[in-house]
This record gives structure tokens, C-alpha cells and sequence, in this order.
């Protein structure tokens, strides 16, 4: 298992084209991969369950993910947040 | 005449005929709902399938009409119709009786419902988007037809409006809305005001206005029925006079005497992509690839390049992208890499140099760029050249890489080659590069440091208006145009505004600058003469 925390900086949040995106990159993966903030997660390939998360800009979440390339798909995750989240 | 006064929602003017939007009570339509749940669900998954594919189909329209942010809610829209708690949700309904038009409703509303408990705004205005779906696979499954508008625009009044629906529709039919239910967040809020769409919300219709002449002032919230002349005076003369400030993205830009300079964006990854083009990007001059493989512990391997690329590509929607391939060395975190630690990084093995020592990070990179070019027109850029040998390795590779692709059956697109130019010796035998490419881009930043041997931070020697450096650019220039080469600057330079004219008259075909740069320069080339 692989995890990082990061604390979202667009003013957004997770939702539309960001949660969107997060959707298709997170399929494109072979770990199974979760958002949680707080007591709540959602799978990252749920787009309404993400949404419904209600992330916004400021909180901190925490993604985790288990697979056979969770270290290479974690990185590639984290810099996806850091480009679009 | 009567004034009703409501809340602006987005700005604009406009005056015409009011239309009022009926919406019919909803009916089931026995004839083509089952009674036997498989059926239902077979119906329901294929109304999704079916509207999700209408969506995605609309969506390069709706770029045409609301840019990236109309594309998007389309995009959303279809995959909200494939997401598994919302098919779930429904199929639980279907399998306890619930026709499928009736569990798309519901299993719309709950979710609805969810989202206008969140605390955030922006985020609760999302249970439109839920709404609107589920009530559009309903009316899919109902086979219900569009209510019509009269053939010419109108002032369009309802209790809401689809965000789908008003792209549909545009602003060819829609001259403004006046809506009772819209918050300023909602899709249709936000494409409204892309679109230039006057809207206001108001407490209530009142079916007196079907037909009747308005004016609507979106800015102020207010619509005037059966306005009189002086109203209708004010309204004329606003309509009339000058453009709103943001209508610089698509001036042209041109000097004052017709000359005309190509504007482009340097990015650094595919979420600046939508950023660019609002501030009138005419395509990406240099998407830097460098964010895919610093910091990472493994190389980012051909999939995960290709997706982060394709994405960049689509969101630039028909507008030339020039990805430049990864320009590193030893003085950049590349520890999957095993680099021999060197003197002097910034003059070693670096750039194409490197790519081509170690084909097993070139080919996947490579690979990635062909097949993100089955989606938009894309070129390939190669960075620290210094000799043509370099650029005949590197499109020899190029052509091995198209031709695995073609063999494993995945598909390739066209690409064009070009190479910055950024060292002396390569601006030196501009003449020999500019054989093997269709287009040069000038980095005035290297380039400047190597040829004055001054390092950026060297206040007093790094002077980037030398004349040295502006004679290597002519050097450039000359050379790609006498082989038919287009010629651009995507350093420092381009941007600069004291550098302006002197680029023009060095015949520099493009400029490619951070976003943020672009509309001042557009607005500064626009009043210069170069007479």
C-alpha cells in the first residue's frame, strides 16, 4: 500500500473537470486507488462519490493505493494533484 | 410599460419577443415501458449508453460555442451517466418493479438530493448537473421530443435552463433567459456568462409575457415589458458602442500596419492547457515535458506520458501543440536514471544529447507523442541541438517507433519535427538544421547565456538585447525561411515588450509566452507601427 496526503490548492475544489479528470487518470491505473478526507473516501474512479466528498480548496486529503505498480502510479498521482488540484 | 426587477446573473443586453418554456407534466408512456425488470434494465443501460454517446458528440460543438468550460460539462454529463453509483442505484429500483424512466428519476433525485447538502456552494449547484442528466434518460426512455422555440431568437423565459440545453440551442436562438430557478454557480450561470448570454433570475413567470417585446439588462437584473422609447433608446445606444474588455483574446494580432504575428503559450502541463487558450493562446509553442519525469522514482512509462499528452492535446481543441521532449541532464533529480555526476551539467549530456544516449527513456516518450497525435495536429520539439547528426539520429528513432506502433496495430498520428534553438552552434548552422525540420523555436534564454558566457542570475553580463544574440536570431530566422521553416522565440524575449518591434522586423514567425504574458502582448502589438 502506498500513501500520500496533499492539500488542495485550487480554488475548486475536487469537482467538474478536475474530479473529472482525477476519474480518467485514476482508471488508467492498475492499483485500486481512495481519497479519503476525514472520516469519508470515496474510490477514486466513483466520480459522484468523489464529488460528493466535498473536497474545497484548503482541506487536506489522503489517497491511497494498493496494486502491482502502486509506488510508480502513486507518483504519478501526486503530480497530478500538484498540476491540477 | 412595467419593470421587473430581478438578479443578475450574467451581464449583457438584448431586446426582443418573450418565449415561455412549458414543461410538460411527466407520463410514463406504457407502450414502451416493461414489466419485467430485465427488460427494464436492458432499456435503462441502453438510454444510457445512448445519451452519454449524444453527449460526447456534442461536445466539440460546445467548445466552438463556451470554449473548454462548455466541452467540460457535456464531458461530466456523459460520464455521470456511467457512473456505477448512479447505474446502481437505478438497477436496485429497476429490480424491485420500478420502471426504468421512474428509477432514473429517482436515483437522479437522491443523488441531487446528496449534493445540495454540501456546504459548498459551487459544489451543491452540481445537483443540477445530476438532475438534468437523469431527466434526460428519462425522456430518452419517454421518446419525449424537445419543446420547440419559434423560429427566430427570443428571450427565453422558464424555471430553469439545462446547461446542455442552452448550448444546443446557443445564441442564435437565445437572445437572453429569464429564469426562476439558477443560481450564479450553476452550469448554466457559468455558460451563460461565457457565452455572453444575458441572464437574470426573477421570483416568478407570469404567463401575460408570452409574446410580448422586452428588454433585458442582465448586468443590472432588470426586464423591461413593453419597454418605451426612452428605454429603448438607452438599450440601442449601449448595444451599439464599443466591445467588453475581454474580447482582446480574439482580436487579431496584427500591427497597425498589417503585419501579423502567430501567439502562443509555453506550458508545463495539461491543466494549463484551458488557461491558455482564455487568454487567447492561438495554440502551445512549447508544452514542456519535464513535470512527467522529475521527481518520480521510476521513469514515467509510454501510457502514462501518452494519457497526460492526449489530454493537453484535446483540451487545446484543434490548436497545434509543439511538445518538447524531456530536456534535462545531471543537474535535474533523475535518480531512476543513473546519470555520472558531470563538472558542468548545464554543458554535458543534457537534452536530445541524453534522450539519444538512452533510447530506453527516448522510445516510450516518443512513442507516447505519436499516438497523442491521432487527436489534434501535434509536433515534436528537440532541445540543446548542436549539430544535424543529432537530429537524424533522433528522427530515425521517430520513424522506428511509427513503424512499431503501425506493426502492434495502435495508431499513430502525423507529426511534425522541429528543434530549438538555443546553443551557437546550433543558430551557427541554422542552415543545415533547417534541411532536416519544418520549424525552428528560438530559446533566447539558453541561447543568450552560451553565447555571452553569463549565467541568468549574473546581473550586468546576462543581457539578453546584446547584439550578439540578436544576430545569432537573424542567423536563425534567415536560414528557416530560406528552407521554408517557420521561425519562432519561446524564451524570455517574446515577451518582451521593448523587444517587440525588433522581433517583427527580424521576421519571427511566432511567439510563444507564459499565458499570463499573452493579452499584453497581443494589446501591444496591436497599436504598434512598424512603418
Amino acid at each position: 500500500m502506498k500513501e500520500f496526503s496533499y492539500t488542495i490548492t485550487n480554488p475548486v475544489g475536487i469537482h467538474a473537470r478536475p474530479a473529472a479528470l482525477l476519474v480518467e487518470t485514476a482508471r488508467g491505473l492498475t492499483s485500486a486507488v481512495t481519497v479519503r478526507k476525514g472520516e469519508r473516501s470515496a474510490s477514486a474512479d466513483r466520480l459522484m462519490a468523489l464529488m460528493l466528498l466535498g473536497v474545497v480548496q484548503g482541506d487536506q486529503v489522503t489517497v491511497t493505493l494498493e496494486g502491482p505498480e502502486e509506488a510508480q502510479d502513486a507518483a504519478l498521482l501526486e503530480a497530478f494533484f500538484r498540476q491540477n488540484l | 410599460m412595467e419593470l421587473i426587477t430581478g438578479r443578475p446573473i450574467s451581464p449583457g443586453m438584448a431586446v426582443g419577443p418573450i418565449h415561455i418554456l412549458q414543461r410538460d407534466g411527466e407520463q410514463a408512456s406504457p407502450s414502451s415501458a416493461s414489466t419485467i425488470p430485465q427488460r427494464e434494465l436492458e432499456r435503462f443501460h441502453l438510454a444510457c449508453r445512448q445519451t452519454a454517446q449524444a453527449l460526447r458528440a456534442q461536445e466539440d460543438s460546445a467548445r466552438t460555442q463556451a470554449g473548454q468550460t462548455g466541452a467540460d460539462i457535456l464531458h461530466i454529463h456523459a460520464m455521470l451517466l456511467e457512473d456505477p453509483d448512479f447505474l446502481e442505484a437505478a438497477e436496485a429500483l429497476i429490480r424491485g418493479g420500478t420502471p426504468a424512466h421512474q428509477a432514473a428519476l429517482e436515483a437522479g433525485r437522491c443523488f441531487a438530493a446528496a449534493f445540495s447538502a454540501l456546504e459548498d456552494p459551487y459544489l451543491r449547484a452540481r445537483s443540477a448537473d445530476v438532475t438534468e442528466v437523469a431527466q434526460q434518460v428519462a425522456d430518452h426512455l419517454n421518446g419525449r421530443q424537445e419543446d420547440p422555440l419559434p423560429p427566430s431568437p427570443v428571450l427565453l423565459a422558464a424555471e430553469a435552463l439545462a446547461p446542455g440545453q442552452l448550448l444546443r440551442w446557443g445564441k442564435e436562438r437565445l437572445l437572453g433567459l429569464i429564469l426562476t430557478a439558477c443560481t450564479p454557480t450553476s452550469h448554466t450561470a457559468i455558460l451563460a456568462r461565457t457565452m455572453g448570454v444575458p441572464l437574470i433570475v426573477v421570483p416568478a413567470l407570469s404567463q401575460n409575457w408570452q409574446g410580448q417585446r422586452a428588454a433585458l439588462d442582465g448586468s443590472a437584473g432588470q426586464l423591461w415589458l413593453d419597454p418605451d422609447e426612452a428605454v429603448l433608446d438607452r438599450f440601442t445606444a449601449a448595444l451599439a458602442s464599443g466591445q467588453p474588455p475581454d474580447q482582446l483574446a480574439t482580436l487579431p494580432s496584427v500591427t497597425q500596419d498589417g503585419r501579423k504575428v502567430i501567439l502562443l503559450a509555453n506550458i508545463g502541463g495539461p491543466a494549463e492547457a484551458s488557461a491558455a487558450l482564455e487568454q487567447g493562446a492561438e495554440g502551445v509553442g512549447l508544452f514542456r515535458s519535464e513535470f512527467l519525469f522529475l521527481d518520480w522514482e521510476r521513469c514515467p512509462d509510454e501510457e502514462t506520458q501518452f494519457v497526460l499528452y492526449r489530454q493537453t492535446v484535446q483540451a487545446m481543441a484543434g490548436r497545434r501543440v509543439v511538445i518538447r521532449t524531456l530536456d534535462a541532464g545531471a543537474d535535474k533529480p533523475l535518480p531512476y536514471l543513473d546519470l555520472p555526476a558531470e563538472e558542468n551539467p548545464a554543458l554535458g549530456c543534457r537534452g536530445i544529447r541524453l534522450s539519444l544516449a538512452r533510447p530506453e527513456l527516448f522510445r516510450p516518450q516518443l512513442r507516447a507523442i505519436l499516438r497523442a497525435a491521432v487527436y489534434g495536429p501535434v509536433s515534436v520539439m528537440f532541445p540543446m541541438v548542436s549539430a544535424p547528426q543529432e537530429v537524424i539520429r533522433a528522427k530515425k528513432l521517430l520513424e522506428e517507433c511509427r513503424r512499431a506502433l503501425e506493426a502492434e496495430g495502435t495508431a499513430a498520428g502525423p507529426l511534425e519535427i522541429g528543434v530549438m534553438i538555443e546553443t551557437p552552434a546550433a543558430a551557427l548552422t541554422a542552415d543545415q538544421l533547417a534541411r532536416e525540420v519544418s520549424f525552428f523555436s528560438i530559446g533566447t534564454n539558453d541561447l543568450t547565456q552560451y553565447t555571452l558566457a553569463a549565467d541568468r542570475q549574473s546581473a550586468g553580463s546576462y543581457d539578453p538585447h546584446h547584439p550578439a544574440v540578436l544576430e545569432l536570431i537573424r542567423m536563425s530566422v534567415e536560414s528557416a525561411h530560406r528552407h521554408g521553416c517557420r521561425a519562432a522565440v519561446c524564451g524570455e524575449l517574446a515577451a518582451d515588450l521593448e523587444m517587440t518591434a525588433q522581433l517583427f522586423r527580424l521576421g519571427v514567425d511566432e511567439l510563444s509566452v507564459s499565458p499570463s504574458a499573452l493579452l499584453p502582448l497581443r494589446r501591444h502589438i496591436r497599436q504598434l507601427n512598424l512603418n
